[in-house]
């Protein structure tokens, strides 16, 4: 079972979600970033989901096992399309929409084919292990996209200070918890590191609630100040 | 030996994307015209310097603090951290990152002054709307 320290994390995480969801309904931003507000949405559902299957079936039972990797697998599914909406708004003004959306079903398609492909090679828990495989491939391809995305952000020169803010808090967010899964793995006998991922997952929501609530749709920032290295 | 890659690439973008996040909070506040009032109370005549920071964090911190700066004060600090530590380490050995970290520092003191202005502005309507009651 989570101890209180795992509690607390989780309360604060669904906190932050909730929040998000509240401000981007009182700034009037809600359908403007419906897909960002579709994953807190669901993060926050399958989160109580899994609290309500812990306490009927135990942290070692098939039942959780199984609820806990479909709901992860749906719920980086959802960053997935929150991600290439972000795509669409950035690149919306230069009518790539079409292509866009065609590229993201075929990226989605080409990893999942790849996740099957590693997954049908060990014969046991096939359904479980690809919805591990497919988590953390999108998590992978995320990351990718995320930092192509930000590219593309400098060299479009874009200006919206919301969109900016929000595809560095994704980055952070993908970077800063590919670093504690790797952590996890080589370091596990610190119990500490397997707090991380969670709280990693906490400030995602925390930055993107700031983002909406102190900067409005019309705020606008000096692309040139974005650039590390002046030219 | 995987994980340690994956972590050390992830290190990598994770300090990419934190530098211009913070940069990106910084130029979210540049367009701010500073009041006299904290030009006065700061000694500041036209830009901010990186000595400034710390004098406009101790003033912040006698300032009731607004939430919305929270977040952004703190990401900026932890960054001003990062810059000092740069400077005093590996731009001594590399003698263009001393310029280019001294640039950024005067950057987090323009958001840390940026920020100690509202806060005052807050302040003195907070205080015009209790006299008003």
């Amino acid at each position: 079972m989570p101890g209180p320290l795992a509690e607390i994390i989780w309360y604060l995480g669904t906190a932050f979600e909730l929040a998000f969801v509240v401000c981007s309904i009182a700034r009037k931003s809600f359908f403007r970033y419906f897909f960002l507000n579709v994953y807190f949405i669901l993060a926050m559902v399958f989160s109580f989901g899994r609290h309500f299957v812990l306490s009927g079936h135990g942290w070692d039972s098939a039942e959780y096992t199984y609820f806990y990797f479909y709901t992860d697998a749906l719920l980086t599914l959802a960053l997935y399309l929150a991600l290439i909406s972000l795509y669409s708004r950035v690149f919306g003004e230069l009518r790539f929409s079409r292509y866009l959306r065609t590229l993201a079903v075929l990226l989605l398609l080409g990893t999942a084919a790849f996740s099957y492909a590693v997954v049908a090679q060990s014969t046991e828990r096939l359904s479980t292990g690809f919805a591990y495989e497919l988590s953390q491939n999108l998590y992978f391809v995320g990351l990718v996209l995320t930092y192509l995305l930000w590219g593309a952000i400098l060299k479009l020169g874009e200006t919206r200070t919301r969109i900016v803010q929000i595809v560095l808090s994704l980055g952070l967010y993908f970077s800063a918890y590919a670093a504690s899964y790797a952590l996890v793995n080589f370091a596990d006998k610190y119990s500490v590191v397997r707090f991380l991922g969670p709280l990693v997952s906490c400030l995602l929501p925390l930055s993107w609630t700031v983002t909406i609530w102190r900067h409005s749709e019309e705020a606008r920032l000096v692309p040139a100040r974005l650039v590390t290295v002046p030219r | 030996m995987m994980a340690i890659l994956i972590f050390a690439v992830s290190l990598v973008t994770l300090l990419m994307f934190f530098v211009s996040y913070c940069r990106s909070l910084m130029a979210a506040s540049s367009r701010h015209e500073l009041s006299a009032e904290v030009r006065d109370v700061t000694g500041i005549k036209e830009f901010p310097t990186a000595r400034d920071y710390v004098k406009a964090m101790q003033l912040l911190r006698l300032c009731p603090e607004r939430p919305e700066d929270r977040t952004g004060l703190r990401a900026v600090g932890l960054y001003y951290d990062i810059l000092d530590m740069t400077q005093r380490s590996i731009a001594r050995i590399i003698p263009s990152l001393q310029s280019w970290a001294e640039h950024e520092r005067a950057g987090c003191a323009s958001f840390a002054v940026v920020a100690l202005d509202r806060c005052i502005a807050f302040n003195r309507e907070s205080l015009a709307r209790e006299g008003e009651l």
